[in-house]
């Protein structure tokens, strides 16, 4: 590693201390990736009107442009990481302006890093510090989060009690919490065997909506795919990533290593903030020993509408009714993992679906991982925005390949008095296939 | 007393004073220029923005208006001694009137939700600079802005009816009206295009255009880039007029497929994209004739893409071309001279014939049609000199264009990167001629100050000094270098990236 620092000034600037290139040097070696994105950014402003946050607020340091320039003015020793902080904190991580650069710059490749680099310089303030906790404790293990999130319906009454943040998370909670429905460890193929595969099962999504998982195990035995869900995995470690808490996703990560067996075809994952997680592993790792497993699982985990559509999806047969259904890209899957046709190919496989295509389908929904409790106000803006855009399709249905925006879009409905059913891709091609053949076990779009 | 006046104006979140607010606004699509103004006003209001504009007046601090910041030419570059007035947030389309065919919108409002906004209606707004899904109506006035359809709807001075104006003293007029036959002088194209010297639009009526009932377009591969400039000449001379006609060279096509990937023909040295439109049968007519001379003039291949889809994708690739020479230099200075489309082909050659001299690649990428060159000058600013050696041969290639018969900017204007060519472009009664017009409107040059134009007091300053340096001898080499006065107080950061 002869490089960063040097590069990371390049763009813009002249002299920095010593002592901090030689500080990212030493501790960061994603410091190449990140001084290459601040390097390419040409400051051209396309990324402005598919950014979330500017959309919204309308300021430009709460731009990918102008956050970029923070995060440059940081790493050269001209700004406190305090200062900068607010606006870096306000951003979504959807990667929607990695999508929109003209450019090719990374703007995923520096800001987590970025994030991680910052996290061990700032000095929240004990809320700050209680909330992140009790979010990077629960929410990766199903347990303990099924058991908070009673304890949060519980305290529903209390509502006007809890404003802000910690208000938000609880809106968010389902009216009632769906029964736990532990996963097969073998699920075998149905008929002829064309592929084996491991699922990562998702640790909110087990919560909050376990029938997405047995929908897939389902569909997937239909196509002839056998799956393993090995016992030993947990979260991903997305959400302790996006937030700065390296070590902590770190620590998930090599769990996974374990976990996850080697004689299988793909490790496939039905929820997009999990699968664009993984698929990080490799910079996370980057300059340590277990850098070559760490790239070598990223590389072998792949969305499941992705790993269908290339096997070659079994035709399925029609819903009972014909279905107007509008598909909502998360942005995990269409920006931060480029999956936009696979699970549209696969909707509208199915004979009498009418897929439709809101405004707007580069804009985030809110949800974001954990942003919708972190950051309640742009998120309900972003929500309110999102369902409305999905109401004027005429859709009587929602499709979408992520738990977060699932929860976020539905909540937004519900909002608007207009509750329409909003399901996984999965859900609905088990509906179709299920339907067909007279089982009563699809969940009903 | 700046801080108080704007309290009375602002709720305290809408006014940005602390370094990490204030940094974003340092600078705009031009990056080597930067300055940290004393505030940023998020205005949400015109009579907040009136306000803000009378009590710059009253206090003699200087002001600059900023839409999304996309100029190229540092139009919207701050102030230090003065403030940013964010438009943003006024970003509403007012009134849309489909009989009338215009549009009422807000200075902030953005280029392309106008169009959007106007669908619906069979209704378009036709000035489409490349940056349109973010450029802003106020920003688009202030630089005349262009783009590739303006070949025959005209730049935006041709679309822009009125608007309602707050001068630098914090007058408010109301300029051109709701016809495209205004009484009495051409106020409105007074204005337009005068780089914010002359106040901040407001309230702006533009006209709509109905959509054409056909659109046809076709892209024509050449050997050369003089091939493909002499074939863009020839289009014209057959009396046809496209709606558009654009040229990209091999470096261009390149970063383009680096980056949207629009499956241009492989191993080209130049293509051309041209676009008919109007009813069905002029346009089939035109069509053929179209191919006929595209063949005549050596196209090596001739397409017309399969369904809109590919349409879009064969103009995304152009329009993203400046922000995709990303991936071919890290850094590159973007060209704006315009020659007689006569002399395309002439030009092009010599601008292949400097490149290879200098040992500097240039990509191109240009509005063929108007003659409005765009040369992309590539560059790695790591290395000790070579921002200098790029930008002498920008300037080699500006005064190529003065000498050819054209002009130093098409559509991005002169703001801070061209300010030094002005003098070379145009005789010093001309230039006085300019600043009496501009001391007539702002006495006291608090509107965007310092762009197009040194101001009068660092001129005075210069000139007692060193009275040699008169403003036409003033022009420096290049761009490089500091631009005439250049230390002086109040001057803006010259980075060197």
């Amino acid at each position: 590693m002869s490089l960063p620092v040097p590069i990371v000034l390049r763009r813009f600037t002249v002299s920095l201390p010593v002592l901090h290139e030689i500080k990212i040097h030493q501790h960061e070696p994603q410091a190449e990736e990140m001084a290459a994105a601040i390097e390419q950014c040409i400051h051209c402003g396309f990324c402005l009107p598919t950014c979330p946050t500017h959309v919204v607020l309308g300021e430009e340091m709460d731009s990918p442009r102008g956050r970029i320039f923070l995060m440059k003015e940081v790493l050269e020793g001209n700004m406190e990481v305090e200062e900068a902080a607010p606006f870096i904190d306000c951003c979504v991580g959807c990667d929607a302006c990695v999508t929109a650069c003209p450019s090719g710059v990374r703007y995923d490749e520096l800001i987590v890093p970025y994030r991680a680099h910052a996290e061990e310089r700032r000095e929240r303030d004990w809320r700050d510090r209680l909330l992140r906790r009790l979010i990077a404790e629960t929410l990766p293990y199903p347990r303990r989060f099924r058991v908070a999130a009673r304890l949060g319906r519980l305290a529903r009454p209390l509502r006007r009690l809890a404003p802000g943040r910690a208000g938000a998370m609880l809106d968010l909670l389902p009216e009632t919490l769906p029964r736990a429905r532990p996963l097969p460890e073998l699920q075998p193929a149905d008929g002829e065997r064309r592929a084996r595969v491991a699922l990562l099962a998702g640790c909110a999504q087990q919560v909050l909506a376990p029938e997405i998982n047995s929908a897939t195990l389902r569909v997937l035995a239909r196509n002839g795919v056998e799956v393993v869900v090995p016992r030993e995995q947990g979260c991903c470690g997305a959400l302790d990533l996006h937030s700065g808490a390296s070590a902590r996703a770190k620590a998930h990560a090599r769990r996974n290593f374990r976990a996850f067996p080697d004689d299988v075809d793909a490790v496939v994952t039905n929820a997009a903030g999990c699968g664009s997680g993984v698929r990080e592993y490799g910079l996370l790792f980057k300059g340590s020993a277990e850098e070559g497993q760490a790239r070598e699982l990223a590389e072998r985990t792949v969305d499941v509408s992705v790993f269908l559509d290339e096997l070659g999806l079994k035709p399925p047969p029609p819903l009972p009714e014909p279905l107007e259904l509008a598909y909502q890209d998360a942005c995990h899957l269409a920006h931060a993992q480029g999956v936009r046709s696979a699970p549209r190919a696969l909707l509208a496989a199915i004979p009498n679906v009418n897929l439709l295509e809101p405004d707007d389908w580069e804009l985030c929904c809110g949800s974001a991982g954990t942003y919708n409790i972190e950051k309640p106000d742009v998120a309900d803006e972003l929500g309110r925005r999102k369902a409305e855009a999905l109401l004027a399709t005429g859709a009587e249905a929602v499709a979408t390949g992520n738990i977060g925006c699932l929860t976020q879009i539905e909540a937004h409905l519900r909002a608007l008095g207009r509750e329409l059913p909003v399901v996984h891709t999965l859900q609905v091609l088990d509906r179709a296939y299920e339907q067909a053949s007279g089982s009563p076990r699809a969940a009903s779009p | 007393m700046l801080l108080s006046a704007l309290g009375a104006i602002y709720p305290p979140a809408r006014i940005l004073t602390s370094r990490a607010e204030l940094a974003p606004y340092e600078c705009d699509a031009l990056t080597s220029f930067r300055a940290s103004p004393r505030a940023v006003v998020l205005a949400e209001s015109t009579d907040e923005v009136v306000e803000t504009v009378r009590a710059c007046h009253r206090l003699g601090v200087p002001y600059v208006a900023r839409g999304s910041g996309t100029s190229l030419s540092g139009g919207s570059l701050p102030i230090e001694e003065g403030i940013v007035i964010a438009l943003n947030r006024l970003n509403r389309i007012l009134e849309l009137d489909p009989e009338q065919r215009t549009a009422v919108v807000e200075p902030g409002a953005i280029n392309s939700q106008v169009s959007a906004a106007a669908a619906p209606h069979n209704l378009f707004y036709a000035p489409d600079p490349s940056s349109q899904s973010i450029c802003s109506i106020g920003g688009n006035l202030a630089f005349n802005a262009g783009g590739a359809h303006c070949l025959k709807h005209g730049m935006t001075s041709s679309s822009v009816l009125g608007a309602k104006v707050v001068l630098p003293d914090g007058e408010l007029v109301e300029l051109g009206g709701e016809s495209i036959e205004p009484v009495g002088p051409d106020w409105m194209g007074l204005f337009v295009g005068s780089e914010g010297m002359f106040g901040i639009a407001l309230e702006i009526t533009l006209r709509l255009m109905p959509s054409a009932d056909r659109t046809r377009t076709v892209l024509s591969a050449y050997e050369s880039l003089e091939a493909a400039g002499n074939a863009a000449a020839k289009v014209v001379a057959a009396g046809l007029l496209p709606v558009a006609m654009e040229i990209m060279d091999k470096l261009a096509i390149e970063a383009a497929e680096g980056s949207v990937k629009p499956g241009y023909p492989e191993g080209i040295e130049a293509l051309m994209i041209v676009e008919l439109e109007g009813d069905h049968e002029t346009v089939d007519r035109e069509f053929e004739q179209l191919l006929e001379v595209l063949e005549g003039a050596g196209a090596t291949e001739v397409r017309e893409p399969d369904d809109d889809a590919q349409r879009a994708l064969y103009w995304e690739g152009r329009k993203s071309a400046f922000s995709a020479v990303g991936w071919l230099s890290p850094d590159y200075i973007v060209q704006d001279g315009v020659v007689p489309r006569t002399r395309l082909g002439e030009a092009l050659a010599e601008i292949g014939r400097l490149s290879e001299e200098h040992g500097i690649r240039v990509a191109n990428v240009f509005h063929a049609g108007d003659g409005n060159l765009h040369p992309l000058i590539l560059f790695k600013g790591s290395e000790e000199g070579a921002l200098e050696r790029a930008e002498e041969l920008a300037g080699e290639i500006l005064r190529m264009c003065i000498r050819l018969g054209g002009s130093v900017t098409g559509e991005h204007g002169i703001a801070m990167e061209k300010r030094a060519f002005l003098p070379e472009m145009f005789g010093e009664e001309d230039i006085e001629m300019m600043r009496r017009l501009w001391r007539a409107v702002d006495p006291a040059q608090i509107a965007n100050r310092g762009k197009m134009f040194l101001p009068e007091e660092e001129l005075e300053r210069d000139e007692a000094a060193d009275p040699d340096a008169a403003p036409s001898s003033a022009a420096v080499a290049g761009t490089a270098g500091p631009p005439p006065g250049g230390a002086s107080s109040g001057e803006a950061r010259r980075d060197t990236r």
